[in-house]
């Protein structure tokens, strides 16, 4: 494409998508959209048709964390827009890039209660990391090349860009625009400069803070996956033989098999990585951000521990907890940095001895494993004994998507991660729902690969209809639905917190029938109720390829997740499986 | 009432483009901050606007609305000015009632406090009147038993004190 030619400003806004290097789209078409949907009949862009909005947002979400690539979602104006707030909102908590385009009713009628018009902009302002209204068609191709630019540098994030119908409408006189190739000159963002390098400074005085800690502990966070810093993180670790947590946003950031991992911290996580982090002396957070759900009761979070904080977001630094060496920069480069100041003064030989605080964790590691108790014959199923047959019966590179709830945390705590960017879910936002349509995203983004959604019945009634369309576009994933019928994770809050007092949290046992639901949906439905017929019925689900399979278990709704934080108290009073409790540290 | 010569003043340039006061007064709201007082023009590069705030809140809450606020994207640069280190300035426009009684007396006040008379009639005066906030408080007070008809003012303005 040449620049000067004139061209309409649909189809230069589908041109400079295909410039941007975007080889697929989620999406749904409307009216004020309609345009631009014209020139993508002859685009290399892979379109994939949603049934919802909603869906699309959250594919593209499941594709970005699965490829690293920005997530593409074109959808209309007024309903589309607001359907898609959600997973924006879920994208900018989990720091996920993304790029949102939007119809808008014609520029002359914004502001007039036009049919399916909302102040689109205005409505997402709060959960974008910048969002654009384009008044002119000329400023199509700098505008989409800013979108990109802006979603995927510094810390990444959901950037929309809205687009009156005039100036993409080739009826319309508005819509006419000479095409550019749009250049970073092109983009006028003079207020943007993320900054990527760390202070050497800053970084040689963490250096030193490490070598002498007695208990440090590595506390890594999605950050590590957003910089493609897990191999990076695995020298650091190595050289420097402290132990690792990641966090729900990082799992597999570091593998779960390596002697260093210590799993998951939080209010679902297992004693070790708490119990590690709370004695810990000095916490090395690269990329995480102190979330609540990692530190339980600030006052009484890690009270002994120095805190080093590596982000790229300088507003993380000390937003929650005071830091002592705070260093602004990308993870990736900081590490690498790091571990080069770590070596400069003596690596591996030159760092304090450890042994007490390693004899230490490996004594909490025996004694507090993550345990459950086994179903007798005839009682229903359990879904940590689930998850742990779908791990065995799968291969280590399988990706695994979950929604909100109990099965998210017993996903992430019973697979084992040991790769990066094989675990996706929703930790920031928290949206039941997420696990369907953010699998169909990873697998068109990882089509060789085999994709899992570990999904609950609450969830999975919520976006159910997306099978629909991975039956109808081809993309073959597997669904893992642990069926309670209750709405388990808040069944648990009120057993444990509300005196067993169950409000509104039963579904039902009847309805509806997964099975057929499934079926109608195209998929292959399969339905299993007692463990024996659990191994088969992952491995029947793993030779089908042809279409979507969905796998309903039927599990204990009386199994609540272990260890937990009550919400509101210290990490120190971690409440573990029953089995254990009374068991000293 | 605190005294509004103690408030935090943000000095924020922002490039000069729809939407941009809102996504930067969202940020306060959102945190259910309030404005105390706001002012904005563009400056001597038109490209940039300079939006002047005064906040009456805890340093702490407000760094990290600080931070928020460079996290935007159409924000280029901000000042945090501490009252002691700034040179503050706020206009005032004011119709005061003006009959023949009390003319005189009115008329003394405004040249002792050497605020301007912008019009005139047989019952009213419209002045002006620019000067640090707790000042036009104090003013305005003065004002108010001759009768004050309307009154509006701009929010202050700030810039770096001269060392």
């Amino acid at each position: 494409m040449s620049n000067n030619q004139q061209m309409c400003g649909g189809e230069a806004l589908v041109k400079a998508l295909e410039r941007a290097g975007v080889e697929v789209m989620f999406g749904l078409p409307g009216g004020a959209i309609l345009p631009v949907y014209d020139p993508i009949i002859d685009s290399s862009i892979r379109h994939i048709l949603v049934r919802h909005e909603q869906g699309a947002g959250h594919m593209a979400e499941g594709y970005a964390h699965a490829t690293g690539r920005p997530g593409v979602v074109m959808v209309t104006s007024g309903p589309a827009a607001t359907n898609v707030v959600t997973p924006l909102c879920d994208a900018f908590l989990d720091s996920v890039p993304m790029v949102c385009i939007t119809g808008q009713v014609p520029y002359a009628a914004i502001g007039t209660d036009a049919f399916q018009e909302c102040d689109t902009t205005g409505i997402t302002m709060a959960v974008t990391k910048h969002n654009f209204l384009v008044t002119e068609a000329q400023d199509i191709p700098r505008t989409i090349r800013a979108a990109f630019h802006i979603a995927t540098t510094g810390r990444p994030g959901p950037v929309l860009v809205d687009i009156p119908k005039d100036i993409v409408d080739p009826v319309n006189p508005r819509s006419a625009m000479t095409w550019y190739e749009a250049t970073d000159a092109d983009m006028d963002l003079p207020g943007y400069h993320p900054i990527t390098q760390g202070d050497p400074e800053l970084i040689r005085a963490a250096a030193e803070m490490i070598r002498t800690a007695e208990r440090p502990v590595l506390y890594v966070g999605g950050g590590i996956l957003k910089s493609r810093a897990a191999e990076a993180l695995l020298q650091l670790a190595e050289m420097v033989q402290i132990p690792v947590v990641t966090t729900l946003m990082a799992r597999g950031a570091f593998p779960d098999s390596h002697d260093l991992c210590l799993g998951m911290p939080g209010m679902h996580g297992n004693f070790t990585a708490v119990t590690a982090m709370q004695k810990s002396d000095l916490l090395i957070s690269l990329g995480a951000r102190f979330d609540d759900r990692v530190t339980g009761k600030l006052d009484g979070f890690a009270p002994d521990a120095k805190i080093i904080h590596v982000d790229i977001d300088p507003a993380e630094l000390g937003k929650v907890r005071r830091v002592d060496i705070g260093i602004q920069g990308d993870c990736r480069l900081v590490i690498e940095d790091l571990t080069t100041a770590m070596r400069e003064i003596g690596g591996t030989d030159a760092q304090v001895d450890r042994g007490a605080w390693r004899s230490t964790i490996s004594g909490w590691q025996e004694k507090f494993p993550l345990v459950y108790e086994q179903s007798e014959l005839g009682e229903r199923l359990k879904p940590q004994y689930v998850l742990e047959e779908l791990r065995d019966n799968n291969p280590a590179d399988t990706i695994v998507t979950s929604g909100v709830g109990q099965h998210q945390m017993y996903a992430s705590q019973y697979w084992k991660f040991d790769y990066p960017y094989t675990w996706i879910n929703s930790g920031g936002l928290g949206t039941m729902g997420f696990s369907i349509p953010a699998a169909i995203g990873a697998k068109v983004g990882k089509p060789d690969r085999r994709v899992w959604a570990v999904d609950g019945d609450g969830c999975f009634q919520m976006t159910a209809q997306e099978l629909v369309t991975a039956s109808v576009e081809d993309i073959p994933i597997k669904v893992a639905l642990l069926n309670n019928s209750y709405l388990g994770m808040v069944r648990q809050w009120q057993e444990m917190f509300y005196d067993e007092r169950f409000s509104e949290v039963y579904l039902s046992e009847q309805t509806p029938d997964y099975v057929k639901w499934s079926e109608a949906m195209g998929c292959v439905g399969i339905r299993v109720e007692s463990p024996e017929e659990v191994a088969p019925a992952i491995t029947k689900a793993n030779e089908i390829n042809d279409r979507p399979v969905v796998v309903e278990f039927r599990t204990d709704p009386r199994e609540n997740v272990f260890p937990m934080v009550p919400a509101g108290k210290s990490n120190s009073e971690l409440v573990v499986d029953p089995s254990q409790q009374g068991l000293e540290p | 009432m605190s005294n509004p010569d103690r408030f935090h003043t943000i000095v924020t340039t922002v490039e000069n483009k729809p939407g941009v006061l809102a996504r930067v007064s969202g940020l306060f709201a959102r945190r259910g901050f309030n404005i105390e007082s706001l002012a904005v023009a563009p400056t001597d590069d038109e490209r940039f606007s300079r939006i002047t705030f005064t906040v009456d809140v805890e340093s702490a809450p407000l760094e990290q609305v600080v931070k928020q606020l460079n996290k935007l994207i159409n924000v280029v640069e901000i000042q945090e000015l501490p009252p002691e280190e700034c040179v503050s300035r706020e206009l005032m426009l004011v119709t005061v009632a003006a009959d023949a009684h009390h003319r005189r007396d009115l008329m003394e006040l405004i040249d002792d406090w050497r605020a301007y008379v912008l019009a005139e009639n047989t019952e009213r005066i419209m002045l002006s009147f620019s000067a640090r906030t707790a000042r036009l408080d104090e003013f305005e007070e003065c004002l108010r038993p001759f009768g004050i008809v309307e009154l509006q003012r701009t929010g202050r303005v700030a810039l770096p004190a001269l060392d």
